[in-house]
């Protein structure tokens, strides 16, 4: 999940980069780098569980 | 693709300009003073020394670093540097100095204010991850991982932005405003450092007897509120000179906007440590002295990036949001997130900087009216979207490449300490002793006669 969640971080970041490269209208631009931004987001909670401390189970 | 330096590497200051500059410069070591006061304070009284020289080591290291091999990959603007052209555009993306500041002309040029003032902001945002750190970090691990910020993270960020790199390039480029704009270091100082921070709160994991074994969190109070809150005044002092320099020799404000920038500056600290107190005195009935301080760097953090940019009323809003993001912040990575941040170097540094980035494109007024070498390039709309691609660039590139060196660091020379070093306190364990050894002495008053 760690891994995953680094992955999806730097694929927002390569979706922002090619939104700047491949897309000239300004409407379409601000959609993608908010899209590689909301990659980004699901990246980090990735990240961020899978550093959460195991939990002893008491059941 | 390497570009030969411009004809004009640097814009030429006056005299008085350069003496002004250099004597704000002279002020940013407070900042850290501040700084490591505030992780010092934060901590256990057990680590106090420990702290403080880890400091100290993580400054030198910094330093030296930098000054080997960092400034020659950040660069200046204009300067040599390496160049992909990706549809008939120019993607500046690392420079190409000579290593040991070769080139730089030391006599008071713009050139060499830069590199005094980076030396002392490479170390302040070497501190920036001791906060995190406290009370198990490894003083030979501090060293290097400090490196690794000095050396590799800090200076590439801190060229795409501030040494004419494809951020700062937006505008002219991609008619993205004015470009990734940052006068004071919001994002290269401490989202950088703040990110650093989270990546090695990861990785050491809390501290011992931090979390129940339900996850619940236990209090750790900082052993002195004295030391935070002397750290935020010397601080205030520090990140004004910061701010102002950072405004004349990146921004290139003129010296007479330094008053507005101080006051911004001030407005924002001041606004964001009411707001911090008010809340913590609302929900614990008590203003929170550790929040409160956090708060007002929050603040300092914030007001960084849009100093030269904003009116004072909008310098008081961004503190507003500042101080109340970092205690809500504070609170969400200790209970939700079970991240251990004794000096809360993640919500003050990481959040509030990027709230400091978003600022610059919600509140900022273009141009700037009075600039040395005319406006900034670029165009006046779609800063807010330039400031998002910073904002990408920092979570999608830096946290990945500074938790990657960090975990590569950790596979070699475990971070973190020993069991019986963190139940003995850092500093008897590494540096052989106390803080406060008058602690000791004080018991004997109980001792029978």
């Amino acid at each position: 999940m760690k891994a995953a969640g680094f992955l999806l971080l730097l694929a927002g970041w390569g979706l922002v980069l090619a939104t700047l490269v491949l897309l000239g209208s300004a409407p379409a631009r601000t959609a993608f780098v908010l899209a590689g931004i909301g990659v980004e987001i699901v990246g980090m909670v990735l990240v961020a569980r899978a550093h959460l401390p195991v939990q002893e189970d008491r059941g | 693709m390497t570009v030969p330096p411009a004809a004009l590497i640097s814009p030429a200051l006056s005299e008085v300009t350069a003496g002004v500059c250099f004597l704000l410069i002279l002020l940013v070591p407070l900042a850290s003073a501040g700084i490591a006061l505030i992780n010092t304070g934060l901590g256990r009284s057990r680590s106090a020394a420990h702290s403080m020289m880890a400091s100290l080591m993580a400054i030198a290291v910094a330093v030296l670093v930098y000054f080997i091999f960092g400034f020659s990959w950040q660069g200046l603007a204009g300067g040599p540097s390496h160049v992909f052209v990706v549809g008939g555009k120019a993607w500046n993306w690392i420079a190409a100095q000579p290593f040991f500041m070769r080139g730089v002309e030391f006599n008071g040029s713009y050139s060499s204010l830069v590199a005094l003032l980076q030396l002392f902001t490479v170390s302040l945002a070497a501190l920036i991850p001791l906060g995190a750190g406290v009370d198990r970090w490894r003083l030979g691990a501090i060293c290097g991982s400090t490196a690794l910020l000095a050396g590799l993270t800090y200076p590439i960020f801190t060229h795409w932005i501030w040494s004419d790199g494809w951020l700062a390039q937006l505008g002219t480029n991609y008619g993205l405003g004015h470009g990734f704009v940052d006068a004071g270091g919001s994002s290269s100082i401490h989202v950088v450092g703040g990110l650093t921070a989270l990546s090695l709160a990861w990785i050491l994991g809390p501290r011992r007897g931090k979390y129940s074994a339900e996850g619940m969190p236990a209090a750790v109070p900082g052993h002195n509120a004295v030391l935070v809150i002397l750290g935020c005044l010397l601080a205030t002092v520090g990140w004004c000179g910061l701010n102002s320099a950072g405004a004349i020799l990146f921004i290139h404000a003129e010296t007479a906007r330094c008053a507005l920038v101080t006051i911004n500056t001030i407005l924002a600290a001041a606004s964001a440590g009411l707001t911090a107190a008010a809340i913590t005195q609302v929900r614990f009935r008590k203003p929170d002295a550790s929040l409160t301080a956090n708060g007002w760097i929050g603040g300092l953090v914030a007001s960084s990036a849009a100093c030269v940019f904003v009116k004072p009323a909008a310098a008081v809003v961004i503190g507003i949001i500042a101080g109340a993001l970092v205690t809500f912040a504070v609170e969400w990575f200790e209970f939700e997130l079970k991240v251990d941040d004794p000096g809360g170097a993640i919500s003050v540094h990481a959040i509030a900087g990027i709230w400091g980035i978003l600022a610059v494109g919600l509140l900022a007024r273009f141009p700037i009216e009075s600039t040395f070498s005319g406006n900034l390039p670029g165009a006046d709309s779609g800063q807010w979207l330039a400031q998002f691609i910073g904002i990408a660039t920092l979570i999608g590139f830096v946290l990945p490449l500074t938790y990657g060196l960090n975990w590569l660091l950790n596979r070699f020379y475990p971070q973190r300490v020993s069991i019986d070093g963190e139940r003995q306190g850092m500093d008897l364990h590494e540096l052989g002793a106390d803080a406060y050894p008058d602690f000791v002495t004080h018991a004997d008053e109980f001792m029978q006669r």
